[in-house]
């Protein structure tokens, strides 16, 4: 099984449903963010494009806050997301320092703590916090290793794109559109 | 150094073939060993509707022990279909907002020092009974006018009715959708509503005039937009700014502000002159074709060029193509209206006799009808029969369908053509929803009872003499809510967690001040659920259902005249009416004109305002849990333009208007997004209430800066882009 985050960006308006259900869904403290969107203005008037994407946590298949954390506490989960175990955290921020995408932040409870792909509601077979909320249905997960998902379909058709591929983590959050 | 959260990070592309070939770094038995974490907050879902907005999503309220944790959309409600808004999402912030009003108030001070002392229940409601019944008898019930905004403002229409008044003037009207409202019941016999009856799911192609999708979040209609957009249905953008609807476009035509009248009256002429019109449908149902065909000969796309600053080959490939999906080829009638006055109804003419050519009313991908769901009503008696309104003056805006709430305004600084004494406002802050504040201020003075019954203290709560902390939705039953939506039905609004403090609900403080007034046989039940059971029994609801699923849907009826919609007009023809008898015998003009607005003179910028996804108006801007959010209290203005001035991007600013009204602080933000002659506000900002401790002093308040409108005579809506203002640096 891997798990991905297919998000399509043609449909998404920017309007951060997804970060206040995020925020409620896992009880993230005030002014902290496992989700973010962010929205990058090209070109000149009249000819302009607006990018809007929503992120978070790429679950990279690469990541350097596995191979960075020194206690363990990342780590890869079955379906492939990557996963904080906070009773190994120190809090140490190792992998905050290599995550590229500053995708995590330091809980006031004293580890590290970042989207988990909402991993418990995946479990019970319902979508992500971010997923259910999104008045666009923007957001898609599911197992690419699944022919016949979804997330599989979409992109085989193409016109992918992740955020800093030079990077080199490879992220399973994809974009499409 | 840390990297910030919010910057850009470049995009590149990959493909699936990478994305699978890619194996997987970890190892099972490791992961095994570890625990992932549950963090509980699914608790117990209750089913109610929101009230965020004005667009009454069903919602499920999770509460995990006493606790609201978060909101959901309800699945089984066909406004939210399990989505839901921001501000929806977001409104576990105003349950447990630490600036909540929580005690009956009474003023200590003089209007506007936010001076009060904490008193009783029963103090507050002897108080405002006791001079109600003074203003009764020394002017007349109709003294007393309720300015209200949301469902909850039902308990006291149904009050104040009882005492005698129907000075009930919403600004939702006049200083909101009238316009459009007024202008599509001339032509159709009825306005496009609240939600508006737009099947966008289905529309080929959409036409949205000023009409910012996607920052305006009403949840049903966003949720059609993007199937619109992920469709690939051809979406033409009318915005002198570059809003997220316009990055979705085939088309932004990036209009000089105040010129959309010319553009509409082009594109009708270029439908018509090459018979691009639904000719079938036109003939069965319109009346005035042929004095329309004849008016719009003149407004040709090479005269709506020079008006709009569009080039004139664009204004007809585009008027082929909107012609060419009819009829599933809608043009948006927006829903904030009041623009520019003289041009509003007009404007909104145009936009529905557009509409009219392409038969979209009552086709799929148009103007859906539903049928709604009959409600029964529990007997009360009779209301007296009260004065007319004192809104207008005689002959004055005959076309308004709701009193005007700035009629009502002067008629309490003038006394005519009666005095008004009294004023109750539930829901909305008058001080930021009117325009030309002095006046309001002025009038505020002048009263001898100002009621505020609210959740939150706005401003115009620091003017109140007595200020009644209401239960906010999610803490209280309102008076059933009907659904008219593809699917029809009715919602149940029902409290989640009790109110903090001695808040109390809407219908309990009506109820208290009804029996008080000697009004008591008005309401005829002890308790809300009770008289809720008896209107669902009257009406063949079942009340545990409701109360179970939130939501009780009608059987289907046809909605469009593809699935066997009969389609009837309910204008005095019978018609959809082009050419309009109702406005010639009135002295107006019987098709839509032009007018052109005023130039922007030098050094200035028209002011424009809009809405960001995460606000309703100034009301959400003290939610903590929203408030963190993208930063949209910043002033939009073209990026040379700000750098001719000297201004970098998130420089501090301050506008001044044309009559010299300087507002707050406020940052800039300079973008390519906007044209050069024009800034754009997000509305709602700039709080001056002290009791507002996160808002206050955020961003700048642009209805205080809306010092002059241009009335609409046909119906006395203000118009409100028509102010200019200059940017001053400031230290």
């Amino acid at each position: 099984m891997r798990r991905v985050m297919v998000i399509d960006m043609k449909r998404c308006v920017g309007c951060e449903a997804c970060v206040v259900a995020c925020k409620t869904e896992n009880r993230v403290p005030d002014g902290a963010y496992r989700d973010w969107v962010v929205q990058e203005t090209k070109g000149e008037l009249p000819t302009l494009e607006l990018l809007i994407r929503s992120q978070r946590c790429n679950h990279c298949t690469n990541a350097p806050c596995v191979t960075n954390c020194p206690t363990g506490a990342s780590f890869f989960h079955v379906d492939g997301t990557v996963q904080i175990d906070r009773d190994r955290c120190t809090g140490c921020r190792a992998c905050m320092a290599s995550c590229p995408y500053d995708a995590r932040y330091v809980h006031p409870d004293g580890f590290v703590d970042k989207c988990t792909l909402c991993v418990h509601r995946l479990a019970k077979g319902k979508p992500t916090a971010c997923e259910e909320v999104c008045p666009t249905s923007a957001i898609l997960t599911g197992d690419l290793d699944d022919p016949t998902s979804l997330v599989h379909l979409r992109l085989k058709r193409g016109d992918v794109s992740v955020v800093d591929p030079e990077a080199g983590t490879k992220p399973n959050v994809f974009y499409v559109g | 150094m840390p990297l910030s959260r919010r910057r850009f990070l470049s995009l590149g592309a990959g493909t699936l073939a990478t994305a699978v070939a890619a194996k997987l770094a970890f190892s099972r038995s490791a992961a095994a060993a570890h625990p992932t974490i549950d963090p509980g907050t699914d608790g117990h879902a209750v089913s109610t509707v929101c009230e965020v907005c004005f667009w009454k999503c069903g919602v499920e309220a999770h509460v995990v022990g006493d606790r609201l944790i978060k909101i959901r959309g309800n699945p089984r409600h066909p406004l939210s279909n399990g989505k839901l808004c921001p501000r929806g999402v977001g409104a576990v912030g105003l349950a447990y907002d630490p600036d909540r009003l929580v005690k009956p108030l009474l003023r200590v001070g003089p209007r506007g020092s936010e001076e009060f002392k904490a008193v009783s229940w029963d103090e507050a409601l002897s108080y405002i009974a006791n001079k109600l019944e003074d203003l009764r008898k020394k002017y007349g019930p109709e003294s007393v006018a309720l300015f209200n905004h949301g469902s909850g403002a039902s308990w006291f229409k149904h009050l104040l009715s009882a005492y005698g008044t129907a000075n009930f003037g919403a600004p939702s009207f006049a200083q909101c959708r009238g316009p459009r409202d007024v202008a599509f019941e001339l032509t159709f016999g009825s306005d496009p509503g609240s939600p508006e009856i737009l099947d966008i799911g289905h529309s080929d192609c959409l036409v949205l005039i000023g009409s910012h999708l996607g920052e305006n979040m009403h949840n049903t209609q966003v949720q059609d937009f993007a199937d619109a957009v992920a469709r690939g249905a051809d979406l033409i953008v009318v915005d002198p700014r570059f809003s997220t609807a316009a990055s979705k476009a085939k088309t932004w035509l990036p209009i000089r502000p105040g010129t959309d009248t010319a553009l509409l009256l082009a594109w009708i002429h270029v439908i018509v002159t090459e018979q691009r019109y639904q000719r079938a449908y036109v003939e069965k149902y319109t009346s005035g074709f042929d004095e329309l065909a004849k008016a719009i000969v003149e407004y040709t796309p090479e005269w709506a060029a020079a008006e709009t600053g569009l080039d004139a080959e664009v204004i007809r490939a585009t008027a082929r193509r909107i012609a060419g999906a009819a009829p599933a080829s809608l043009v948006h009638p927006g829903r904030h209206a009041s623009w520019y006055g003289a041009d509003d109804t007009h404007r909104s003419r145009a936009i529905a006799i557009l509409n009219a050519l392409l038969g979209s009313w009552g086709h799929r991908g148009g103007f859906f009808r539903p049928s709604g769901m009959k409600l029964a009503k529990v007997p009360t008696p009779a209301y007296p029969k009260a004065k007319p309104p004192a809104d207008r003056r005689e002959g004055e805006a005959p076309f308004a369908l709701e009193p005007l709430a700035q009629g009502l305004r002067r008629a309490t600084l003038d006394g005519q053509p009666y005095p008004i004494k009294g004023w109750f406002v539930y829901g909305t802050n008058l001080i930021q929803a009117l325009p030309q504040r002095e006046e309001t201020l002025k009038a505020i003075q002048a009263l001898e009872l100002l009621v505020v019954v609210d959740v939150l203290p706005a401003e115009i709560a620091g003017y109140a003499d007595v200020v009644l902390p209401e239960a906010a939705y999610l803490e209280r039953f309102d008076d059933l809510v009907p659904i008219a939506w593809h699917k029809s039905g009715v919602a149940l609004r029902q409290p989640v967690i009790p109110p903090p403090g001695e808040a109390k609900p809407g219908w309990w403080i009506a109820r208290e001040l009804g029996q008080r007034l000697g009004l008591g046989a008005y309401f005829p039940w002890t308790d809300v659920e009770g008289y809720l059971k008896e209107r669902c029994k009257l009406s063949g609801i079942d009340y545990a259902t409701l109360a179970r699923d939130g939501v009780v849907l009608a059987p289907d009826k046809p909605t469009v005249v593809e699935d066997g919609l009969a389609l009837t007009f309910a204008t005095e023809s019978g018609k959809i009416e082009l050419y309009s008898e109702k406005l010639a015998k009135a002295g107006f003009s019987p098709l839509p004109k032009y007018e052109r607005p005023d130039g922007v003179p030098a050094g200035y910028f028209r002011l424009l305002y809009g809405r960001a996804p995460a606000h309703t108006f100034g009301r959400t801007t003290n939610n903590r849990l929203l408030g963190e959010l993208a930063h949209n209290d910043r002033v939009w203005i073209n990026a040379k333009v700000a750098k001719d001035l000297g201004l970098a991007d998130g420089a501090t600013v301050r506008l001044v208007n044309q009559d010299g009204i300087k507002s707050a602080p406020v940052q800039i933000k300079a973008t390519e997004r906007i044209r050069g002659d024009c800034v754009y506000m997000v509305h709602g900002w700039g709080h001056t209430a002290k009791g507002l401790r996160y808002a206050k002093g955020r961003g700048a308040d642009d209805a205080e800066l809306v010092s002059r409108v241009k009335v609409d005579p046909v119906m006395g809506g203000t118009g409100m882009r028509v102010n200019f203002v200059t940017l001053q640096k400031e230290a």
